[in-house]
């Protein structure tokens, strides 16, 4: 996650923190959870899916806050989030697995 | 050429898809049909609620929203159109255990279907209708609705609608409903808590989902599915209680989402059974005088 300063409490705060799923072949490519991602964490990709739809791509994975968006305006059923476990490592908490804290 | 691949074999499973036939996903919706995105805060409103799945029962009219019927993996009833409200209503009288929700169009419940709705309102009919308002005809190409804002292009005003559109809150409102909200498909968590709590309540409830309607609607008035969801953002204004006689649409000044109305009067079974059936309220028969 990147910060622009990292928080006082960056080591006790826990963000919770998703991975995502996507179901290729349900996707009609109307890109809604792309645009509506809080974190930006996915794109459209340049493959096409059994009909021939471009379904989204997880970009930054570490950037998922788990929010459940993409999952709700979803109208095809076709993407959704889980939790990931957070780590509790001092200095690290609320991080992703896949990601040390960056300050800008 | 890109390769297209081969289906996947083992997919994770959506958290929804034990309340949807996934045998007939994908569905027949357009690419960036907002119906899909109701119909999934329906079934997450289902869900959460509590309620006993078992005796629930989804009834749609004819219509694209109308064939989410189709979909649900509940009993659930395709009726003819216009006649979702009706057919809810026989369901709930021969059976006043069954939670009843009706899920379906504007044109549906409104054009045709119209007369059933206000009479189901005034009798505080215990049940929730879900309109999608796509603005038009959806499923049979695009024509005019009783809802189709002043001005706006269908296959059947070409050049501009002349009419008024109905002010659907208000509508509910004068006929007697005692839960009305509006949302769009965007503000979907708000739909969802709007649909749970609709659910759990006695009462004819009503509520109000804006949702695109890229092909046959957006494509005539220069939208693209995105477009829609900008305004639904920019123009969105939430107020809560607000007088159901200003909510009419207007794209222009904002459009009201909110929850205008919950008040609590008898329903139609509670005042048949204490005129008509005095003797089964002492029996305590389930579901006639929760
Ligand atoms: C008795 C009868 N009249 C007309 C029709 C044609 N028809 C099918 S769907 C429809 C309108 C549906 O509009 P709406 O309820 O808004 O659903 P949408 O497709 O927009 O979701 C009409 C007029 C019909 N099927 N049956
Ligand atoms: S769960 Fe939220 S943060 Fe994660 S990908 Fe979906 S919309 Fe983005
Ligand atoms: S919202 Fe659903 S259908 Fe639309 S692009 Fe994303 S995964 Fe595909
Ligand atoms: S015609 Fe309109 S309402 Fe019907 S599925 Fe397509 S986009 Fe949705
Ligand atoms: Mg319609």
């Amino acid at each position: 996650m990147d910060f622009w300063r990292v928080p006082l409490d960056a080591d006790t705060i826990k963000v919770s923190l998703g991975i995502v799923h996507i179901l290729e072949d349900r996707c009609k490519g109307c890109g809604y959870c792309i645009e509506y991602c809080p974190k930006q964490a996915l794109e459209l990709s340049t493959k096409f899916n059994q009909k021939g739809y471009h379904p989204p791509v997880v970009v930054k994975p570490e950037e998922c806050v788990n929010c459940h968006y993409c999952e709700i305006i979803c109208p095809e059923f076709a993407i959704f989030s889980v939790e990931s476990p957070p780590i509790t490592e001092p200095g690290r908490a609320g991080t992703h697995p896949n990601s040390a804290i960056k300050v800008k | 050429m890109q390769e297209i691949p081969k289906p996947s074999k083992k997919q994770p499973c959506h958290p929804l898809d034990d309340l949807i036939r996934t045998d007939r996903i994908p569905h027949i919706w357009c690419p960036g049909c907002g119906i899909g995105t109701v119909f999934s805060s329906c079934l997450a409103a289902l869900k959460g609620s509590g309620i006993n799945l078992g005796k629930t029962v989804m009834v749609s009219g004819i219509g694209c929203s109308g064939r989410a019927a189709g979909y649900v993996k509940l009993d659930s009833f395709h009726t003819t159109h216009g006649r979702a409200i009706p057919f809810a209503t026989g369901l709930k009288l021969a059976n006043p255990e069954l939670n009843i929700v009706v899920f379906s169009g504007d044109g549906d419940l409104f054009a045709i279907g119209g007369n059933h709705f206000i009479h189901a309102a005034r009798r505080n009919m215990d049940m929730t209708v879900i309109c999608v308002n796509n603005l038009n005809y959806g499923m049979t190409g695009g024509q005019v609705a009783a809802t189709t804002p002043y001005l706006a292009k269908s296959t059947t005003t070409p050049v501009g609608n002349p009419e008024t559109p109905f002010n659907l809150p208000l509508m509910a409102y004068a006929c007697g409903a005692t839960y009305v909200a509006r949302w769009t498909m965007l503000h979907t968590r708000d739909l969802t808590d709007s649909i749970t709590e609709a659910i759990g309540k006695k009462g004819f409830s009503f509520i109000e989902a804006l949702s695109p309607c890229p092909v046959n609607y957006g494509r005539r008035n220069k939208q693209k599915p995105l477009d829609m969801l900008k305004v639904y953002q920019k123009k969105a204004i939430i107020k809560n209680d607000a007088d159901p006689s200003t909510l009419d649409i207007d794209f222009e000044k904002g459009i009201i989402l909110g929850k205008f109305v919950d008040v609590d009067r008898p329903t139609f079974i509670e005042h048949y059974d204490k005129i008509y059936r005095p003797s089964r309220l002492q029996e305590n028969v389930p579901g006639l005088n929760s």
